[in-house]
């Protein structure tokens, strides 16, 4: 369960370019359901994430995860939370070039202190559970949209998190590419995940596995 | 370091991000070993000397009593000996009769001396291995020196020096007086300069500033000065050393400013991936170190091997060229190793500590960065 | 495939450290194998009362620099050129130049 109250974020606070890209957003977040964040492009809805994520800090307002008060906490216990509790999938997928899709996968869990052994085997199960086992061992700049986007819903999971988001998953994907990646989601529903997705794709907003859809216009909720 | 998984893994990652751009990785590391081998070169070949002369001319005379004239070294007259045999505290005065020879024949100078009892008489010579060298001459070979007149003086070699000894003997040649006084025309009741030896070290410099005013025009040199002049030979304020030292600096600097310049986009990038992934702040300065280490620790162990086996394997080859100069004659000799474990810990707290840091350094800001900020920025 | 590439590297690492280790073993070694070589040439520095190493022959003043001059070309370091290599390895007997003592 997340929630949130009063959830502000302004970026350039005090110079003149100064934009507040979410204000006063209070909202709840059912566990083991899905919810998408809908709205039209520059609403908010990486801001808002990010920060349920972890990821950023609001400037004001508090964030609960299961209720207990995390906006407060300092940054190593964030990273902590945001290493076993959340995955994350970025809308530009955000994969390290250079190295294998494997590699990437697996360097999620490198701070674990897990051996390695371990932890390849795990990623090379997501790998082959998402249907991209053989594309292990390329070089990430060589995968294709979809097959990049699996990789980083593998990295997302390879810690095992409990919450899954996902920004705008399918804007780089064509329909049967969406299709797949929903039906990729509705496995990780199945298996107890809470998931939290951004979009303003009707593919997902449409689709069955959502459970609920909340609209977010110019920072504020609908 | 490797109490768990974590900096092993840290370290894997790190290894496969190095390996990406190898190319530039490998050529820093050429550069970087290149600098670490010269500098210790230079180190373990000074200290050898250093540490050589420090040992050997211990045995030197104590004082050295040179007379000038017009300032030039000039023959000193019998007559002193006594006026310094008689100053309180002098144990000893032994003439010295010593001088240069220019070999037209091989284009170089040795140094003709005469020992104190030359046991092989007039006629004989005793030269070091160096002249042996170039003059290819070994025992019972003769040899002709000429006189300032132009006569040739023939000599039988009568020894030649252990090679083992080049460093203080490779251009020595050992005559009798007779023999040393005919070839330079040197009046008798003179010599060249005077060697005194002292009961107690203590009074040196009292003998010292006694002779010089007995015998005004003279200079005593004192043992200690020799040493010191030793000491300073090879060392960071010598030219060629500031030029060196200079120039390595200077390519650290490179380096240095390379990286702490700040991170390139692409760097920030990926630390902000790491972080939002769950790497910790310490995670990414983990890798950052080992970043560094990985390539000033190679670098640093492969240049000092390099140096060493260069120094005291092939006696530092490499400097032959420089330290020959203009002379015809250079000694060879095999260098006595002097590991001296504080240079050594120097060295490695001029390379390694400050690359690791300077790696380090940049990435620490960006680090402790909210992950969303740098993966925008 | 466990930590390939860190593996060899520590190999590696451990490798050029026993390395340098050794050398400097053969370093203590060679220093007491040789010492008696040292007190042989100690020996006749005293008998032959020598002053110098035979380091630098092509000059006087560079062959005797502990009894170099106040009038020797060499003090015109450290940018006596003429008297390269020599003159840029080695500096003027600290006790000419007058800044210790
Ligand atoms: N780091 C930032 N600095 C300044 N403005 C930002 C920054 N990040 C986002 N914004 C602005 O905040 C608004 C919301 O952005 P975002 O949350 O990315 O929207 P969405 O994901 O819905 O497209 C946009 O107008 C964007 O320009
Ligand atoms: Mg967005």
């Amino acid at each position: 369960m997340i929630e949130l109250k009063d959830v502000t974020k302004v970026f350039n606070s005090g110079r003149p370019n100064e934009f507040a890209a979410l204000r006063g957003i209070t909202m709840s977040i059912e566990p083991l359901k899905v919810t998408a964040i809908e709205g039209p492009s520059g609403s908010g809805k990486t801001s808002l994430l990010s920060i349920v994520g972890c990821m950023s800090r609001p400037t004001s307002g508090r964030v609960w995860l299961d209720g207990r008060e995390i906006t407060s906490l300092p940054e190593r216990f964030l990273t902590g939370i945001r290493r076993k509790t959340f995955g994350f999938v970025f809308q530009q997928f955000h994969l390290i070039k250079g190295i294998t899709a494997i590699e990437n996968v697996m360097l999620a869990s490198y701070p674990t202190g897990e051996s390695r052994p371990g932890i390849r085997k795990r990623a090379l199960d997501i790998l082959g559970m998402l249907g991209i086992r053989e594309k292990a061992e390329s070089k990430s700049q060589w995968l294709s949209g979809g097959e990049a986007q699996r990789v980083a819903i593998a990295r997302a999971l390879v810690n095992d998190p409990e919450i899954l988001i996902a920004d705008e998953p399918t804007a780089h994907l064509d329909t049967r590419l969406s299709e797949e990646f929903m039906q990729i989601f509705m496995r990780l529903k199945e298996d107890g995940r809470t998931i939290i997705i951004s979009s303003h794709d009707p593919i997902v907003v449409n689709s069955g596995i959502v459970d609920s859809v909340r609209i977010i216009r110019d920072g504020v909720l609908a | 370091m490797f109490t768990g998984h974590r900096e092993r893994n840290i370290l894997e990652f790190t290894l496969s991000s190095l390996l990406r751009r190898r190319g530039k990785h490998l050529a820093l590391v050429v550069i970087y070993t290149a600098l670490v081998f010269l500098l210790a070169s230079v180190m373990f070949f000074a200290g050898s000397i250093r540490e050589e002369a420090s040992i050997v001319l211990r045995s030197s005379p104590e004082i050295i009593l040179q007379k000038m004239i017009a300032g030039r070294q000039d023959l000193v007259p019998m007559r002193y000996a006594e006026v310094a045999e008689k100053i309180r505290g002098v144990q000893r005065v032994s003439p010295r009769l010593w001088g240069y020879y220019y070999s037209p024949a091989t284009k170089s100078n040795y140094t003709l001396m005469v020992p104190d009892n030359f046991s092989y008489g007039d006629g004989h010579i005793v030269i070091g291995n160096g002249i042996a060298r170039v003059m290819s001459a070994a025992k019972g070979d003769r040899i002709s020196l000429l006189s300032p007149e132009g006569d040739p003086l023939t000599f039988i070699i009568a020894e030649v020096m252990d090679s083992r000894s080049e460093l203080i003997s490779s251009d020595l040649m050992l005559v009798s007086e007779g023999d040393f006084r005919e070839l330079f025309d040197m009046p008798e009741g003179y010599v060249t300069d005077l060697a005194l030896s002292v009961k107690n070290e203590k009074e040196l410099s009292t003998i010292a500033r006694k002779l010089s005013e007995l015998l005004p025009g003279t200079r005593p040199v004192l043992r200690d000065e020799i040493l010191r002049t030793y000491d300073a030979v090879f060392n960071w304020r010598a030219g060629l050393m500031i030029t060196l030292l200079g120039a390595s600096v200077f390519a650290f600097a490179i380096f240095a400013w390379d990286r702490a310049s700040g991170l390139s986009a692409e760097e920030r990038r990926e630390i902000g991936i790491l972080k939002a992934v769950g790497w910790e702040t310490s995670d990414i300065i983990l890798m950052k170190f080992w970043e560094g280490a990985v390539i000033s620790l190679s670098s640093f162990l492969m240049g000092m091997v390099f140096a060493y086996l260069h120094v005291y394997f092939t006696s530092g080859a490499l400097f032959w060229p420089v330290l020959k100069g203009w002379s015809v004659l250079y000694p060879e000799f095999r260098l006595l190793p002097h590991v001296d474990l504080y240079s050594i810990f120097t060295l490695f707290f001029l390379t390694v500590v400050p690359y690791t840091l300077i790696t380090i350094i940049p990435s620490w800001r960006t680090a402790t960065m909210d992950p969303d900020e740098v993966m925008r920025a | 495939m466990r930590h390939k590439k860190a593996e060899v590297f520590l190999i590696a690492t451990a490798v050029m450290a026993t390395l340098l280790c050794l050398c400097l073993l053969h370093g203590r070694v060679q220093e007491n194998l040789r010492a008696d070589e040292l007190a042989k040439r100690s020996r006749m520095v005293e008998e032959l009362m020598l002053t110098d190493l035979a380091l630098f022959m092509e000059a006087r003043y560079t062959r005797h620099l502990s009894l170099a001059d106040r009038h020797s070309a060499f003090q015109d370091h450290p940018m006596s050129l003429e008297h390269f290599p020599a003159g840029s390895l080695a500096g003027p007997p600290p006790h000419l130049t007058g800044v210790e003592r």
